[in-house]
């Protein structure tokens, strides 16, 4: 297990070094930097003007220096500062983190809350019109897709309440913030949690068909033991291994959501960084998901060996 | 001894299914809600492909006039800001929407089958790098991919469709390549091999048609998120550029200015893509059930 960790921890680094030189990478092929639109705006171009700029930004050095640079500083913790607000990028990322991570949390409890108990539901009553509806809703839950979802929502409390919580400033009390993100994170975990319902039914049905459930059946055990102390205590354990796909599934979805409903978190900055060529944000937005989603699923496999006895890794 | 209806057990195994339409009709009965999606595609891929038919009026075509029309009984689907139809540009939307979806589809899958074709036939350090870059890649949420994709190539339809196909490859190279490596052992696999044909022959007669049923199951579920992805990058501003009308930029350019005096111009985009995706979600269920039995739910 010991050497088994090391290697794993081996990968998980070199993942996310070349992470970082292909999101590097394609910054630097995107047409047209920061600078190009500055002069954009203004209409004319003084070549001379232009240079200062791009050589004050350090975008005059050769790419492979460039990169060397920003990971020296990635490693000592200086991001390097937004174009657009000048200001370090850690202050701008920093404050922005707990809006999302707040966010991701609550979306995260509403599709397991949903998920977790309709996909067993699902199962156990294969085949009836109950199974059928959960699995139209569930499936309709993975085509909606989560901006209209976002839009409809705020229609539908524009309409009926002629008004909605929307982010001005930051809420003062728990209360209040628990209903300001609520809406967005159920937007969000909708689709989460019809993810996480169908993965929940195809596992159960497994389990259900497996030999030690016939036995216990074939032993006079009521339905509802086997169903619940019986099956589901086997059928949830893979279900925890996609948390790791849940999280990248849940990013993809609150920089959707976090734009429609105008909350300033790090997934609608990186939208805002993107269209405005802010490279040190984008770049150090964009490391900080990937670390996020390579950590949470090396988090899960540990999990999972710990708590399935019949998992062991072998060096 | 219960009498067993031989009749009735025949026709649920369609063992007595004949010609084309029957073999319909038994997919109809046996998956209802597949038959559904079906449908929907078909609606989908005909208003597409005849767009320029039956649409009512031009989908770019502006007019002052009926700027911000309510739905009536020549726009069935209202106006937008600049008085173009809704429905008219819905309808070409579609066109986009497929489009876009197939050729990103189809695009990543060729590089995927390459990709895992050849890992899982080569072997040794290909194989080790090959797998390296998709764990990369994969270490990127699809949308935050295609999003800076789209952002470094700039906009345009092709682009688009490149910046959506490249976060398709990992998925459809795993599942090539996982079904390589238990085909290449395969008896009739090294009875090719015998018979004098060359590696590059064995791979592509008869080890790749043997991937072809999870791929085209992969494939149908791949379309669907291929369809969302290019709506949301629309929808930020990074997909498709004007004049097209893209599903995903109608809503972000009507959304939050006009929710309140215009909600068909919310309703209706959304409910083209939500409708379109459902569709290939269905449609791939059910051909997921046909077609791996293995994994059927």
């Amino acid at each position: 297990m010991g050497s088994y960790l090391i290697k794993r921890l081996l990968l998980m680094l070199l993942t996310l070094v070349g992470m970082s030189i292909i999101i590097f990478l394609l910054l630097r092929l995107m047409p047209g930097n920061i600078v190009d639109i500055m002069f954009d705006s203004a209409g004319f171009v003084d070549p001379a003007e232009k240079a200062s700029i791009e050589k004050e930004l350090g975008l005059d050095l050769p790419i492979p220096v460039q990169y060397a640079n920003w990971i020296i500083g990635l490693v000592q913790w200086d991001l390097g500062f937004s174009y657009v607000s000048e200001m370090p990028a850690i202050d701008e990322i920093g404050p922005r983190i707990p809006i999302t991570a707040k966010l991701a949390v609550l979306a995260l409890g509403f599709s397991i809350l949903f998920g977790l108990p309709l996909g067993v539901i699902s199962a156990v009553k294969q085949d009836t019109a109950l199974d059928y509806i959960l699995r139209v809703i569930s499936l309709s839950g993975l085509s909606l897709p989560s901006f209209w979802l976002g839009l409809l929502i705020l229609m539908g409390f524009v309409s009926f309440l002629g008004t909605i919580p929307i982010y001005t400033d930051p809420p003062e009390t728990l209360w209040d913030e628990l209903l300001l993100y609520s809406i967005p994170a159920a937007a969000v975990g909708f689709r989460s949690s019809a993810l996480i319902m169908r993965l929940t039914r195809s596992s159960m049905l497994e389990v259900l068909s497996q030999d030690y459930i016939r036995t216990a059946r074939s032993k006079g055990a009521s339905e509802n033991a086997v169903n619940y102390s019986h099956a589901l205590k086997n059928a949830v354990l893979p279900v925890t291994t996609i948390i790791g796909i849940e999280a990248a599934f849940l990013i993809g979805g609150l920089i959707i959501t976090e734009t429609v409903f105008n909350i300033p978190g790090v997934a609608h900055f990186l939208v805002e960084a993107i269209l405005m060529r802010d490279y040190p944000i984008v770049q150090n937005l964009a490391m900080l998901i990937a670390v996020v989603v390579v950590v949470i699923n090396f988090a899960v496999d540990m999990l999972y060996a710990t708590l399935d006895p019949r998992i062991k890794y072998v060096d | 001894m219960a009498d067993i209806d031989h009749q009735a057990e025949l026709t649920r195994a369609g063992a007595l299914v004949e010609g084309r339409m029957g073999a319909v009709a038994h997919f109809a009965r046996r998956y209802p809600l597949g038959a559904f999606g079906g449908v929907l595609v078909f609606i989908f891929v005909f208003v597409a492909v005849f767009a320029d038919v039956i649409s009512p009026h031009d989908p770019l075509q502006t007019n002052a006039a009926t700027s911000l029309l309510a739905p009536s009984p020549d726009y069935v689907m209202g106006a937008d800001m600049m008085g173009r139809d809704v429905m008219s540009r819905i309808i070409h939307g579609a066109r986009i929407s497929l489009a876009v979806g197939v050729a990103s589809t189809l695009l990543g899958g060729i590089i995927g089958v390459i990709i895992g074709l050849m890992s899982g036939y080569l072997l040794g350090w290909f194989d080790l790098l090959m797998q390296r870059i998709i764990d990369i890649m994969q270490a990127l949420p699809l949308l935050v991919l295609a999003l800076v994709m789209a952002a470094s190539l700039g906009p345009s339809l092709e682009n688009t469709i490149i910046a959506i196909s490249i976060p398709l490859v990992p998925n459809i190279a795993r599942v090539v390549r996982s079904s390589t490596l238990s085909l290449r052992e395969m008896p009739f696999v090294e009875a090719a091999r015998a018979a004098g044909m060359s590696e590059l022959r064995v791979a592509v007669r008869h080890v790749l048609p043997n991937t072809l049923a999870p791929l085209i199951v992969l494939g149908t579920a791949q379309l669907g998120s291929a369809i969302l992805v290019e709506a949301s990058l629309s929808f930020l501003g990074l997909g498709v550029p004007e004049p097209h009308p893209s599903w995903g930029r109608m809503l972000s350019e009507s959304a939050a200015e006009y929710v309140r005096v215009a909600p068909w111009l919310v309703i209706f985009p959304g409910l083209a893509i939500s409708a379109a995706v459902f569709g290939t979600n269905l449609l791939g269920d059910a051909l997921r059930d046909i077609l791996d039995p293995r994994q059927r739910s």
